[in-house]
């Protein structure tokens, strides 16, 4: 759009996270506060939406906790985030797959992709 | 120097903080404004200096603006026709003594020269880098000068008056909303969507009692005409000062659109 936004968002993009797309497993480890002490902390599913561009591009992560299926969305140029390992991918035909909310257990497996 | 700068809103974004937050900031392009004028309490009654911002074309400045930024007044066409009659008279008496009409031409040529570089536009603008003139200017405000601080006519203000930090009242103009209704300008709730009810939705509802007072107060607040007016957002945080790319970044929103003309000010603390 406008060189200047762009000149203002430059220096906050980062290069050093891999790429990645929806249904692949993914290891996002997340700075996290407690008390007055900062902690790393793995947040480790299926990403299952990627949305935003730009600085405010933004993906969601899945995964089933104490069977529980619990979300987490994280922003992808965050500071927050020291890395993202990208565990593995999966075949998927669609971008959003929020059908995964629906399934549990073996229906909610993912065909593999190297 | 100034406590003030007039800018133009570029547009939002968001940008990551110290801390890894997300902020929201709007993007400014601020300055460079020119000083074109300072008013004085012995002259004019009250302190200011006015700001000239932006660029516009001098065929699109009215008279009274280029003589008040120290223009070459354009001809009138009242004045271009009288100037082609003398010619044309002096063409015609030379022709009448028997001499060509291109001699006549001929000693008027250096006077003729001058007009030339009054008429072509890389003359004008020969002409204008020449002289002392400022602008044209797209805007023209007046604002206040730091205390104790003498600006002079000509000085360029940049967006270095402000610094990461510092505290800013952004005044704009918002924008239009055309005639709204009461949900939309006041916040009223509307009626009932339920219970038997027909266009009632955005309905206001009463405007008042009934023999007594007999009237609708003043003042009572119905639908109309919404936005497009001037507002000032108190206080914003200055993220980013760059004079040299004339870039002001500032925490939240400011009014108007984008290319919106804004004035940024320093914050008076209360």
């Amino acid at each position: 759009m406008s060189t200047l936004i762009d000149a203002v968002e430059a220096k906050h993009f980062r290069q050093d996270l891999p790429e990645i797309e929806s249904g692949d497993t993914v290891r996002v480890h997340a700075k996290v506060v407690e008390g007055n002490k900062e902690r790393i902390q793995v947040f480790e599913g299926v990403v299952i939406r990627l949305n935003g561009t730009k600085l405010n591009a933004h993906f969601t992560v899945r995964r089933i906790a104490h069977n529980v299926g619990v979300e987490r969305t994280f922003l992808l140029h965050s500071p927050r985030i020291d890395k993202i390992e990208v565990v593995k991918h999966a075949v998927v035909h669609r971008k959003n797959l929020y059908y995964l909310r629906g399934l549990t257990g073996k229906a909610a497996r993912l065909k593999e992709r190297r | 120097m100034l406590k003030a700068i007039l800018g133009r809103k570029v547009g939002m974004t968001q940008i990551f903080g110290e801390s890894g937050r997300a902020i929201p900031v709007t993007v400014i392009e601020a300055g460079p404004c020119t000083v074109t004028q300072l008013k004085t309490a012995a002259r004019d009654g009250y302190e200011a200096v006015q700001i000239g911002f932006g660029s516009k074309k001098i065929k699109n400045t009215t008279r009274p603006e280029l003589g008040h930024l120290g223009h070459p007044l354009p001809q009138l066409e009242a004045q271009k026709k009288r100037a082609q009659a003398v010619r044309a008279r002096a063409r015609q008496e030379a022709r009448e003594r028997g001499e060509s009409g291109l001699e006549a031409d001929a000693t008027n040529e250096e006077a003729e020269q001058q007009t030339q570089a009054e008429r072509t536009a890389a003359g004008r603008r020969r002409a204008r880098a020449a002289s002392s003139a400022l602008g044209p200017f797209r805007v023209l405000r007046e604002v206040k000068a730091e205390d104790g601080a003498t600006p002079t006519v000509g000085d360029v203000v940049k967006a270095d008056i402000f610094k990461a930090g510092d505290f800013v009242d952004v005044t704009g103009t918002t924008k239009g909303k055309g005639f709204a209704g009461v949900m939309k300008r006041h916040g009223f709730h509307g009626g009932q969507r339920t219970h038997g009810q027909s266009d009632r939705m955005r309905a206001p509802g009463s405007i008042g009692a009934g023999t007594t007072p007999g009237r609708v107060f003043k003042g009572t607040r119905m639908a109309g005409k919404m936005g497009n007016d001037r507002r000032t957002i108190l206080s914003l945080e200055v993220i980013e000062a760059d004079p040299e790319r004339n870039l002001l970044v500032v925490k939240g929103s400011i009014p108007g659109a984008n290319g919106g003309i804004v004035m940024i000010r320093k914050h008076l603390e209360r």
